[in-house]
C-alpha cells in the first residue's frame, strides 16, 4: 500500500513501541516520518532504523508538556516542507496507583503528558493546518479512557479527556477539511506491557474475545486508513483495536 | 511602515477578498465572509506580523477594518 508520497506524518513519542510503529508505517507507504520522543539517543535510533530500510524519516527532541518548545519544533518542521499534512498524538505515560494514595505530582505528570500534550501539539498544528485546507489528526487515547480502570484513575481521566478532546476539535476545525480521530488500543504487546508478569498477561489474554495481544501494527494500520482519502467521511470518531476486549 | 497599506495586505490574503472589498466600514464577518476560524486567524497575523499582543478583549472589539486599523495604529504609534 502507497498513497503517503509527499505526506508529512509528525507522531509524538514515537521512538519505540506504538509510536514508532506508526511512523514506520507512515514511511513504509511513502510518507516522510518525523519522529518526536524526549531522547536524542532514542530519537537518532528510531531515525536511523527507518532510514535503514532506504525510507524518509527525521527527528526532534521534544517534550509535549512545554507549548513554547512544540511551538517552535512545529515551526522548524513547516518551515523545511512546507506544510505538515498528518499528526498523531500519541505521547503518553503512566504512574499507577489507587486514589486513595495517588500522589499529586503523579496525577499532574500523567494529566500534563497525556491530555496538555495532545492539546499543546493541536494547537501548534493547527494554524499550518487551517492554512492548508487539509489535516489529519489521530489522538491515541485508550480503551482503559472508555471503561476506566481501578488503580488508573489518571490515566483513564487523561484519556476520557483525549476523546472529548478530539470530538471538540472535529467539531472547530471540520470546516477547513481537517479531520480529527481517535484510537483506542486495547491490550498491546509493546516494551511496557512485556514488563508484566506471566499470570497478568495470561489473566488479561482470556478476558480477549480474539485470545490475544495486539501488535503495534495493528494500531499503525489503523492509523494508515484514517489518515487516508479512503477515510475522508470519517471525523470525531474514537475507534477500539482491542481483540474484542471492550465491547 | 505603512499600517493601512499592510492591514489590507493581510485582510486581503487570509480572507480572500479583493482589495476593493477591504473599506474602512466593511465588517470582516458580515461584509469580508470571515467565520469564527478566520477572525482567530486574522488577529494572529497582526500578532506575528506587527510584533504585538492583542488581548482578548480587544480582539474581540476589532469587528471592522476601520476599527482594527484604528486599533494597529495606536498600538504601534
Amino acid at each position: 500500500m502507497k498513497g503517503f508520497e509527499d505526506k508529512i506524518a509528525v507522531v509524538t513519542g514515537s521512538a519505540r513501541g506504538i509510536g514508532f510503529a506508526i511512523a514506520e508505517a507512515f514511511a513504509q507507504n511513502g510518507a516522510t516520518a518525523v519522529i518526536l520522543d524526549l531522547n536524542q539517543e532514542d530519537v537518532n535510533n528510531a531515525v536511523q532504523k527507518i532510514d535503514d530500510a532506504g525510507l524518509r524519516a527525521i527527528g526532534f527532541v521534544a517534550d509535549v508538556t512545554d507549548s513554547d518548545s512544540i511551538n517552535n519544533i512545529f515551526k522548524e518542521i513547516h518551515h523545511k516542507f512546507e506544510k505538515i499534512d498528518i499528526l498523531v498524538n500519541n505521547a503518553g505515560i503512566t504512574k499507577d496507583g489507587l486514589i486513595m494514595k495517588m500522589k499529586e505530582s503523579d496525577w499532574d505528570a500523567v494529566i500534563n503528558v497525556n491530555l496538555k500534550g495532545t492539546f499543546n501539539c493541536t494547537q501548534k498544528v493547527i494554524r499550518y493546518m487551517l492554512k492548508q485546507k487539509f489535516g489529519v489528526i489521530i489522538n491515541i487515547t485508550s480503551i482503559i479512557g472508555i471503561m476506566g480502570n481501578a488503580g488508573q484513575a489518571n490515566y483513564a481521566a487523561s484519556k476520557g479527556g483525549i476523546i472529548a478532546l478530539t470530538k471538540s476539535s472535529a467539531k472547530e476545525f471540520s470546516s477547513r477539511n481537517i479531520r480529527v480521530n481517535a484510537i483506542a488500543p486495547g491490550f498491546i504487546q509493546t516494551d511496557m506491557t512485556a514488563k508484566l508478569p506471566k499470570e497478568v498477561i495470561d489473566k488479561y489474554t482470556a478476558a480477549i474475545p480474539l485470545s490475544c495481544m495486539g501488535l503495534p501494527k495493528d494500531i499503525a494500520n489503523l492509523c494508515i486508513f484514517l489518515a487516508s482519502d479512503e477515510a475522508n467521511y470519517i471525523t470525531g470518531q474514537t475507534i477500539q483495536v482491542d481483540g474484542g476486549l471492550l465491547i | 511602515m505603512d499600517i493601512l497599506a499592510k492591514v489590507k495586505e493581510i485582510i486581503v490574503e487570509e480572507l480572500g477578498v479583493e482589495e476593493s472589498e477591504v473599506t474602512p466600514e466593511a465588517n470582516f464577518i458580515e461584509d469580508l465572509g470571515a467565520d469564527s476560524l478566520d477572525t482567530v486567524e486574522l488577529i494572529m497575523k497582526f500578532e506575528e506580523e506587527f510584533d504585538i499582543d492583542i488581548a482578548d478583549e480587544e480582539a474581540e472589539k476589532l469587528t471592522t477594518v476601520g476599527k482594527a486599523i484604528e486599533y494597529l495604529k495606536t498600538k504601534l504609534g
